[in-house]
């Protein structure tokens, strides 16, 4: 069965991607998931604040007692090796692009539009095929407006397309006022891939101890239809490649995120769940199926289902929630 | 830049440069002040840094100075070229091998930082004392005086050991040369090898003990050939000081630095000449050339090599002119007729007479003298003070210099105006915050000067013996020429002051010379800052006419995002000011060396450093200083006036810093010292404190529990005690039944609290309309000092709580009854302390405790002022240190003790019980003693005992009487960290454990060794980073516990108050009620784990809920009643071990350094801690038939037997 598929530029001999997760974060998980098959890997992001914020909550929690009492300089050893900073993550990323043939993309979080450029370069340097660009962030101040939020990201990745070679993804949010026209100027900032959508902490609240809580639970297919959705809507009208994450469990829902129009579908949670070998088992049952349905390759079934082809593109539209009213009853 | 290449390091760094390129095998064991050694041979070890012949030595931590000194012994005789490094107690332990390694006539070197030996009290500082306790062992013993000597002696005793098979001990002072930052030239491997003869090398290892080449060594000899045998060496140790002067010499001839076995330096003519070793030798040096130049006949014989003592080189040494000779030494030998190098002039004089070979034209006058113990001073007016001594028809034959002996009159006078220092040398002292990073940055403008000019440096360091709150002084000269002024500056034309506050509790312009500039950080402008001052201060300036400069370096930090962090700023002003450097070059030094220094930090780290050293100048203000005092305010009084007599007239001396004035009058013949001192030292630390918001409080007393300072407080009283309250006194009803009726506050002592937020994370009470809103909450200290101080000092005028009456001693019972453990100088946050505090409120007014060196011993007992006090009716802990070793041992003594004199005392009580009555005597031997009302009615019969026994008139009556009191229960309790419980003490722990006598053990975990840095010991736990486990520990924790539970009678529990703060309370409830030996492991959270400890409460219970840290307790009298003796309490499987491992550094640097090692050793760490619970469950299933034998509870001890 013909499964190629062309994502940011790479020849992929099928759409099944390992999304960003923690399985990629040792030499043995990359291993095995290149061994399950997977046609790319993605690394999880590496976040400029978060860097930040560790080095110096670090340099507060040792400096502060270093050279202050007669009988230690110091209380922790300071070996050469031990840097706080994205070394370790340039290093990883470099061992894992030694250990695999796959295309690896290294996926960023930056803090400021020097840290976006200066850790896109170092990526690109320690060996990445592609780089994902992780943008989400929380505009908290109400005095941003949405035009400035837009402005400064497609300025943002306008600059580190500049500033690297390789093949560039942009991992959107689906929280923008026009997703499709955001998606058009990063086509025109010169991505070329665009990874629907980036799944976020939910912050939850504990009425007992009465504070927040944070945690990032596994996504179900139910997630894959607002993903769907607009895929439908972008596919065939930006040139960048597409691909979906978040909600893709079964080679049903790859099916469905490719007849909308994803070149490349990555999957986490199934993983995460069930092992990296489920991949395999995806990939089977996507060839399993497309055999019974008589399909002669992935590209017949790409955009098959967009919102250009469909045969109810109105189900993409206002109609769909319109509709759904309707029908409801209490 | 300079011509010849020179680097600056501290005389520990340079001996251990030598040491490393030198050696194969290093064995140590960590101790002050010689730990950094052993640290940097460790990194360079783990960088892979190679001796001279390609290998990279192995650097193994012991588990005491014993061990290290075994491990070396045994590498030597299998052949390896071995060393170790240590000081004072640490080598004691070792001399047994010593001997050993002597008598068998080994080449080794090993690298001494010399200090003081524990006598009447401990001191970390520098003196002879230890090596002076080795000089009959057979050792050579090569002293180095400078920072460069550290590293050219070091690589020639080596040399010298290898040809001559003498062992060497090289030495040098404690922390003036150990810790003195310095600018030297060092030795290139290339001069390494010169030095060192292949031959002697391979001799050494063809000596090996292998099985190629069989031999026996330790053999034991009997009367007929022992003797013999020992002999047998004689003629290695004459040959020693030859080799020694060859050795000196070749080096010379490499290097062009020359020394001999005695150097002497002064007028070729001199006729009054002081013979001296160390560090002192280089004042001596510096004063002589000054008063040379000033035509006094005088000079100095600097002993290097002083065993084997070479007489003959000795004598040659001295001027033919010499008629009256000081010999100095740095030890004390209470009893004997004089200090040690004294004794050997003498002889050698003595001899030389005898024989006739004396080269002297006369017969010179000896005396002998002391100096230096402990760091003390030594200074070129005490030098001079020596001369002027000798220039006297009648010199003191025995005398001490650098104190005042207003007892026994041994001291001499010192000119104290007396001053050498030259002009053209640049004098820098300044007054930092420990924690501001002061010492880290001057250290660093040492080499950035030592670096880019032509100038030599000197940076020496003290620092008082808080571990939060802590001052720095440094002592900074650049100049011209190498410095030998191994003194304090006291004329600095440079004085800064990082800490504003500092000027009020500190003379800090007294080092001013007229003239000098002054820095100060404040947060005022320079306008303002005038008014600011004390009239002290401001006369000060005036009459030294001194160019006052002000910045805000505190303001500049924040604005950078540096918190408190001002050293960098401060360094730019320095640099600024000073004019050492051009203004840009400096700048850009400072940047490249923050670059270096903190790039390792992370890029953020290094961006807000240099945003605030570029903001620093710009803010950098001159003072115009007004012709005239104008301030309205005298500096405050140090201590209160309320204060006893021995705290004015004695501890605020100290406490002002100038402690060194004081005579040996003011002290204690014996170490004694009071307790109950730390109430008088306000510290004002804190930039933040917690005030209480009682509408919200729900008491539960958990702030006063996890409070490391006792400086959060909980009272229940009568309403009628409100009445002359403050009127911002805040109280409210108690909520619960045993107090019914009565008021209830919480209450912050704002001048001791230290501002670490422990209070404020633990306390669950939220406003439900504002749940950021606590109980307590952190307010800024300074606008409520006042106001709080008040309110504290009336809370504490408030009754205590009748302890009889609690209905529970859980957490909230107990934080209502007064700690006698306070304000102590621990870090803010400590982990180590509530433990500490909560078992001086349980037990304090019966409690003897026996505590081991480290972390404890330091807060707990380090002058100025101590932290254990006394109730109302003078009761409290009775506390003392013995050493690190025996602490087990030590308290089991006190058990000892105790239990005999209660045991008199029931004797004597029998014999009298006819003239005191039945029932009372009864009574007094029948009582449990089980609860604190058992206990109060005890004390009640004793009382009434006493007063029967006033009227009997009996020798008996009068013995009983002395010891009545023993018939009242005592607590002992053994104190110590893990780095003694686990490791140096363990042996004494065990049999402690293993007999049946009632002391309880209490071990504060910190994981590492705390107090000397972070060292690796059997607790550091699996996958964490420490010193001499850089890369994470390989292998897990060593089970304490499960040892001790092997006993089968000894209560063994396991907590952490963090993670169940009731779960604490019980177990230190039941261990001091259990009649044998107990044991409990306390995880205590510790700067040394890497993050902000105001979060460790929240760590606590991660490891517990991972289960790393899992809570039981082991009871044997369960077992009496049929019950499972271990009861486990938490068995963790909440979250991962990884999720705990997370949050702190120790585990961080060794993902983010290795990540796939981390990723395997947090694999490990669960199944560590999964496996220790599956034991424990397994165990806490177990019903144990008989238990210890019979399963009955251990026959109880002394007053316990009732």
């Amino acid at each position: 069965m013909e499964l190629t598929t062309t994502f940011l530029g790479f020849r992929l001999p099928h759409p099944l991607i390992a999304g960003a997760s923690p399985l990629a974060d040792s030499l043995d998980g990359v291993r095995r998931l290149e061994d399950a098959g997977a046609a790319a890997i993605v690394l999880r992001s590496l976040f400029e604040e978060q860097i930040n914020a560790e080095g110096l909550a670090t340099f507060r929690a040792t400096q502060a007692h270093a050279e202050a009492h007669v009988e230690a300089r110091s209380y922790l050893p300071e070996p050469e090796l031990f840097v706080m900073g994205p070394d370790a993550y340039l290093e990883h990323l470099r061992r894992v692009k030694e250990a695999v043939d796959v295309p690896v993309i290294a996926s960023l979080n930056g803090a400021s539009p020097g840290g976006w450029l200066e850790h896109a370069t170092w990526m690109q340097s320690a060996g990445a095929d592609a780089l994902e660009l992780n943008v989400y962030h929380v505009p908290t101040d109400a005095s941003t407006t949405g035009e400035e939020v837009e402005r400064r990201l497609i300025e943002m990745v306008a600059a580190v397309r500049r500033a690297v070679t390789i093949p560039l993804a942009v991992k959107l949010s689906p929280f923008y006022t026009s997703p499709a026209n955001v998606a058009r100027k990063l086509d025109a900032a010169g991505v070329d891939g665009l990874v629907l959508f980036n799944r976020f902490f939910e912050p939850d609240i504990n009425i007992e101890e009465l504070c927040v809580e944070s945690s990032l639970q596994l996504s179900d297919s139910s997630e894959l239809l607002l993903r769907l959705r607009w895929l439908a809507i972008l596919s065939g009208v930006v040139r960048p490649s597409l691909a979906v994450t978040g909600g893709v469990h079964t080679a049903f829902d790859a099916i469905k995120a490719i007849m909308c129009g994803a070149h490349g579908v990555q999957i986490v949670s199934a993983l995460l769940k069930f092992g990296p070998d489920y991949l395999r088992r995806i990939r089977q049952d996507l060839v399993d199926w497309m055999l019974e349905k008589e399909y002669e390759s992935l590209e017949q079934m790409r955009g098959s289902m967009n919102r250009q082809r469909c045969p109810n593109p109105e189900t993409f539209e206002r109609a769909n929630y319109m509709h759904l009213l309707q029908t409801w009853t209490p | 830049m300079p011509a010849k290449y020179m680097i600056t390091v501290d005389g520990n760094e340079a001996a251990a440069m030598v040491a490393h390129r030198l050696n194969e095998v290093i064995a140590i064991y960590p101790i002050t002040p010689s730990s950094p050694m052993g640290e940097f041979c460790d990194e360079w070890s783990a960088q892979g840094r190679t001796n001279l012949w390609g290998q990279v030595p192995s650097v193994t931590e012991m588990q005491s100075e014993g061990g290290a000194a075994g491990a070396v012994h045994g590498a030597l005789q299998a052949g390896s070229l071995a060393t170790t490094f240590t000081a004072s107690q640490g080598l004691l332990l070792m001399i047994p091998n010593m001997y050993k390694i002597a008598g068998e006539l080994t080449p080794f070197t090993m690298h001494v930082t010399a200090r003081t030996l524990a006598t009447h009290a401990l001191a970390i500082f520098g003196d002879h004392s230890d090596v002076m306790a080795c000089r009959q062992i057979g050792f050579a013993l090569l002293a180095a005086g400078s920072v460069q000597e550290a590293h050219d002696m070091a690589c020639i005793a080596q040399a010298a050991s290898l040809e001559s098979r003498v062992p060497f001990l090289h030495f040098f002072d404690g922390f003036r040369t150990s810790h003195e930052v310095s600018k030297i030239t060092p030795l290139s491997d290339d001069d390494l090898r010169f030095m060192i003869s292949e031959d002697a090398v391979a001799a050494h290892r063809q000596r090996a003990l292998t099985p190629d080449r069989p031999v026996l060594r330790g053999s034991a000899q009997n009367p007929d050939a022992f003797f013999q045998a020992r002999e047998a060496c004689n003629g290695f140790y004459a040959k020693c000081s030859g080799v020694v002067q060859k050795a000196m010499e070749r080096f010379a001839q490499r290097t062009g630095r020359a020394y001999r076995l005695f150097d002497y330096f002064g007028d070729p003519a001199a006729e009054r000449v002081i013979v001296l070793m160390g560090s002192g030798a280089e004042t001596a040096r510096e004063t002589i050339e000054y008063l040379t130049r000033r035509g006094e006949n005088v000079g100095a014989v600097v002993v290097r090599l002083y065993r084997p003592f070479a007489a003959e080189a000795f004598l040659a040494a001295l001027p033919r002119s010499v008629r009256s000779i000081a010999v100095l030494d740095r030890t004390k030998e209470p009893g004997a007729i004089g200090e040690p190098l004294f004794l050997d002039v003498v002889a050698s004089l003595a001899e030389a007479r005898q024989l006739r070979t004396s080269p002297l034209a006369g017969e010179p006058r000896i005396v002998g003298g002391r100096y230096g113990l402990a760091s003390k001073e030594f200074t070129p007016a005490m030098v001079k003070a020596v001369f002027d001594e000798l220039a006297r028809p009648n010199p003191k034959p025995r005398f001490t210099v650098g104190i005042v002996d207003d007892v026994t009159h041994l001291s001499l006078d010192v000119d104290d105006e007396f001053d050498i220092e030259a002009d053209d040398v640049f004098r820098g002292v300044f007054f930092g915050l420990g924690a501001d990073g002061t010492v880290g940055a001057n250290k660093n403008s040492i080499k950035i000067i030592g670096e880019e000019t032509d100038n030599f440096a000197q940076g020496y360091f003290v620092y008082d013996s808080k571990k939060s709150g802590a001052i720095t002084i440094s002592h900074l000269r650049f100049g011209p020429r190498p410095i030998r002024s191994t003194y304090l500056i006291r004329r600095a034309n440079f004085v800064a002051c990082h800490l504003y506050e500092f000027l009020d509790r500190y003379d800090v312009l007294e080092c001013a010379a007229p003239g000098a500039v002054f820095l100060l950080n404040a947060p005022y402008g320079p306008e303002a800052v005038w008014d600011r001052l004390s009239r002290e201060a401001q006369q000060q300036i005036i009459e030294k006419k001194l160019k006052f400069h002000v910045i805000d370096a505190t303001a500049v930090a924040r604005a950078a995002g540096m918190g408190g962090r001002i050293n960098t700023i401060m360094q730019a002003c320095f640099f600024g000011i000073s004019g050492v450097l051009p203004r840009e070059q400096a700048i850009e030094k400072i940047k490249s060396s923050i670059a270096k220094t903190y790039g390792k930090k992370g890029e953020e780290v290094v961006r807000r450093n240099c945003a605030a050293v570029d903001a620093a100048l710009a803010q950098l203000h001159e003072v115009k200083v007004p012709q005239r005092v104008t301030a309205g305010r005298s500096k405050p009084p140090i201590v209160s006036e309320e204060a006893p007599d021995f705290v004015k007239r004695v501890l605020a001396v100290m406490l002002a810093g100038k402690g060194d004035l004081l005579p040996v009058s003011a002290f204690p013949v014996d170490g004694t010292w009071p307790t109950g001192t730390s109430k008088w030292e306000k510290r004002n630390i804190a930039l933040e404190i917690p005030i209480w918001d009682p509408k919200i409080c729900i008491q539960c007393n958990k702030c006063a529990m996890v409070c490391p300072h006792a400086s959060i407080r909980a009272k229940v009283y009568e309403p009628a005690g409100l009445s002359g309250a403050p009127a911002t006194f805040l109280s409210q009803d108690y909520k619960a039944k045993e107090y019914a009726g009565m008021k209830y506050t919480i209450q912050v002592a704002p001048e001791d609290c230290t501002g670490c937020k422990l209070c404020v994370n633990v306390c669950p009470a939220k406003d439900k309309a504002n749940p950021r809103h606590k109980a307590i909450n952190m307010t800024p200290q300074e606008p409520l000092r006042e106001r709080e101080r008040i309110n504290y000092d009336f809370f504490l005028g408030l009754p205590e709580a009748d302890r009889t009456a609690l209905a529970r001693l859980d957490v909230k019972g107990s934080q209502l009854l007064l700690p006698l453990f306070e304000y102590s100088g621990a870090c803010a946050g400590c982990g180590e302390t509530p433990y500490l505090k909560l078992l001086t409120q349980l037990f304090g007014d019966r409690l003897l405790m026996a505590n081991a060196t480290g972390c404890s011993s330091i807060y707990g007992g380090n002058l100025p002022t101590t932290p254990y006090t006394t109730d109302a009716a003078g009761r409290g802990p009775a506390w003392s240190n013995s050493l690190f070793e025996d602490t087990a041992e030590f308290g089991f003594g006190f058990r000892l003790a105790v239990d005999a004199l209660a045991l008199q005392a029931r004797e004597l009580l029998k014999r009298v019980a006819p003239r005191i009555g039945d029932t009372l005597v009864r009574e007094l031997m029948e009582s449990k003693q089980a609860d604190e009302s058992a206990i109060a009615a005890q004390r009640q019969r004793v009382g009434a005992l006493l007063l029967k026994l006033r009227d009997l008139d009996s020798p008996e009556a009068l013995k009983l009487a002395a010891l009545a009191p023993y018939l009242v229960r005592k607590s002992v309790w053994i104190i110590g960290g893990d780095g003694w419980a686990y490791d140096i003490g363990y042996g004494g722990l065990d049999h402690v454990l293993s007999m049946e006598h009632d002391v309880n053990v209490l071990v504060l975990d910190t994981e590492v060794y705390s107090n000397t840095g972070g060292q690796m010991s059997k607790a550091t736990p699996l996958g964490a980073a420490a010193k001499f486990a850089a890369m994470g520990k390989g292998v897990g924790k060593k089970d304490l516990g499960l040892m001790a539970m092997a006993y089968g009678h000894v209560y063994v529990a396991s907590v952490a108050f963090g993670a169940d703060d009731n779960h604490t309370v019980k177990a230190l409830r039941e261990a001091e009620s259990y009649g044998g030996p107990s044991l409990i492991i306390a995880y205590s959270h510790c700067i040394a784990h890497g993050y902000d400890l105001q979060y460790g409460v929240d760590q606590q219970k991660r490891a517990a809920d991972s289960g790393i840290w899992p809570l039981y307790r082991y009871d044997p009298r369960r077992v009496t009643r049929g019950e499972p003796p271990l009861s486990l309490d938490s068995r963790g499987g909440k979250i991962p071990v990884k999720d705990y491992m997370s949050n702190e550094t120790r585990f961080r640097m060794v993902e983010l350094m290795d990540p796939e090692r981390f990723r395997r050793l947090a694999v490990e760490a669960q199944q560590h801690a999964t496996r220790r619970i599956a034991v424990y469950e397994h165990m806490a299933q177990l019903r144990v038939p008989g238990g210890n034998g019979d399963g009955k509870e251990p026959a109880a001890q002394g007053a316990k037997a009732e």
